[in-house]
């Protein structure tokens, strides 16, 4: 099995060119009590690229991004994210840092007590202080259209099916205009079809807001329809990396069964 | 609970303590979402604290009127109810009252937040949930549990003024001036200052019960259990500390 410093000897770099890093892990890990659930995982993550982190359910995945984003504190390594090492940020750094990066939850996460144009709204008066209804209808009409749902603003997210509150809590995160996504098992619980327009959706915020991403999922078409790269995670470790067509021969008995179906 | 447990247990509670009142006094200031939380505390209790404050008031004026006639002292009457309404019946029921309604609400509202990760997006997303949800609510219900209280108190004095009148015709005057002699400042202040107090406890035993809930859905009814409960324990012990305390100055 490869260690971090293995994975360090195949640089990323090489298989994503001379693009710069916008996010660097290194050596992080984390357990909760005795388990152990990250053990030493490093990785980049490159300008514009999109890093899907394939694994099976309880291999740590959607911890590493907590980590990112100071969700969860990493018991020791180096999280260097937009040049900030979240690790040594203090909480007002922390914010400043969180408002360049875009979280969409596996549950969506959206506010029930608030209708979508709300939920929408919210991190724009919170962060940014508009307060002009103007200002805040164009910037929640936008973002609506850009995740194809502009008719839904005055919508309750219970309203909402499973697929359109995924949409809608993207939205939520692109009205702030994020450097960075990560997207914690976007396709989970979806139909093919809707799995596949989310994927869709996913590569298309890349190319309009040229964002880089961290998609964390177990679901193998999203990982051959949005990766750049793949990171495959096994126990805590990072067991592969390598593009979708490459981890597809894999021998691997951990990681062939994913591509056997 | 293991002698460990209850030492981080009380060091969460001492911090959570502390980031209300850093939070309370650090701009930016919450008071849309306080004003919002007022309005909501005062509408969700207002039905309950009016119907068992009139009830409270009728049943005491008729449970005390054979003994004090007994003595021939029926005309004390508003004065007894009066003391015991302003003194120590309004304060105590109202927070009861809230303590149920408005501490299952928030308990639960907040551990819900959390189960569902809602908690967590706003963190992510830089909104400082914590002074939004938290503070705002404490400091609602800190602010309006002495309105209610003051409420209480006149609904109840009301229910007393209907008994009595219906059974001896006095007026509304003379028993609204008996009232009011026999009424002291220090009657009134305490009164606010216990109700402040239990709308303090109120707010931040509920959202501390909500914010830090266990995940999954048993956690939002241990939640909501949990800040009714304490919330309502609290409120014995603040009425008492504040007995003692008061007779000082009586």
């Amino acid at each position: 099995m490869d260690t971090s410093a293995d994975y360090l000897k195949k640089s990323s770099t090489a298989k994503m060119g001379n693009r710069p890093i916008v996010a660097s892990l290194r050596h992080v890990k984390k357990s909760f009590g005795a388990m152990e659930v990250l053990r030493d995982i490093s990785l980049d993550l490159h300008q514009n690229e999109n890093l899907v982190i394939l694994g099976r359910s309880g291999t740590g995945k959607s911890v590493l991004i907590k980590c990112m984003v100071g969700l969860i504190r990493a018991d020791t390594g180096e999280i260097n994210v937009l040049g900030c090492d979240v690790r040594s940020l203090t909480p007002d750094q922390l914010d400043e840092l969180r408002l360049q990066i875009g979280f969409s939850f596996q549950g969506s996460a959206l506010y029930d007590s608030m209708t979508v144009r709300q939920n929408l709204e919210f991190p724009l008066k919170r962060n940014k202080a508009i307060f002009k209804k103007k200002e805040l209808e164009d910037l929640v009409i936008n973002a609506l259209k850009d995740v194809g749902l502009e008719n839904t603003s005055d919508k309750m997210p219970s309203e909402l099916s499973g697929g359109m509150k995924k949409r809608i809590g993207i939205a939520r995160t692109l009205i702030l205009k994020p450097k960075i996504m990560l997207y914690d098992e976007p396709t989970a619980g979806l139909d093919p079809i809707t799995a596949t327009e989310i994927n869709e959706l996913i590569l298309s915020v890349r190319e309009k807001y040229n964002t880089s991403s961290i998609i964390i999922t177990h679901d193998i078409s999203c990982a051959r329809q949005t990766s750049d790269r793949i990171i495959a995670l096994v126990n805590g470790l990072n067991k592969e990396e390598s593009t979708f067509d490459e981890l597809k021969q894999t021998k691997d008995p951990d990681l062939a069964p994913f591509f056997s179906y | 609970m293991k002698f460990k447990p209850l030492l981080l247990r009380s060091a969460d509670i001492y911090q959570f303590f502390q980031r209300i009142f850093k939070q309370a006094f650090h701009a930016p200031s919450e008071w849309r979402e306080v004003l919002k939380q007022c309005f909501a505390v005062g509408n969700r209790s207002f039905f309950l604290v009016t119907f068992t404050a009139f009830l409270a008031g009728v049943v005491f004026t008729r449970q005390s009127r054979p003994s004090l006639s007994s003595f021939g002292a029926e005309s004390w009457l508003p004065s007894l109810v009066s003391q015991a309404v302003i003194r120590s019946l309004g304060p105590l029921i109202t927070g009861l009252i809230c303590a149920g309604k408005l501490g299952s609400n928030i308990g639960a509202e907040l551990a819900s937040m959390k189960v569902t990760e809602q908690i967590d997006a706003m963190e992510v997303s830089g909104s400082r949930p914590f002074s939004f949800l938290v503070v705002s609510r404490v400091t609602a219900t800190t602010l309006m549990l002495p309105l209610l209280v003051v409420y209480a108190d006149c609904v109840a004095l009301l229910g007393s003024f209907i008994t009595v009148n219906f059974i001896n015709n006095t007026g509304f005057k003379l028993y609204f001036n008996t009232v009011a002699s026999h009424i002291t400042y220090l009657d009134i202040f305490s009164s606010l200052i216990k109700a402040t107090f239990f709308g303090f406890a109120i707010g931040f035993i509920s959202s501390y019960a909500g914010y830090n809930s266990d995940n999954g859905t048993t956690g939002v009814g241990k939640a909501a259990n949990t800040a009714v409960v304490i919330s309502m324990l609290f409120i014995f012990i603040i009425d008492l500390v504040m007995l003692q305390f008061i007779n000082l100055f009586r």
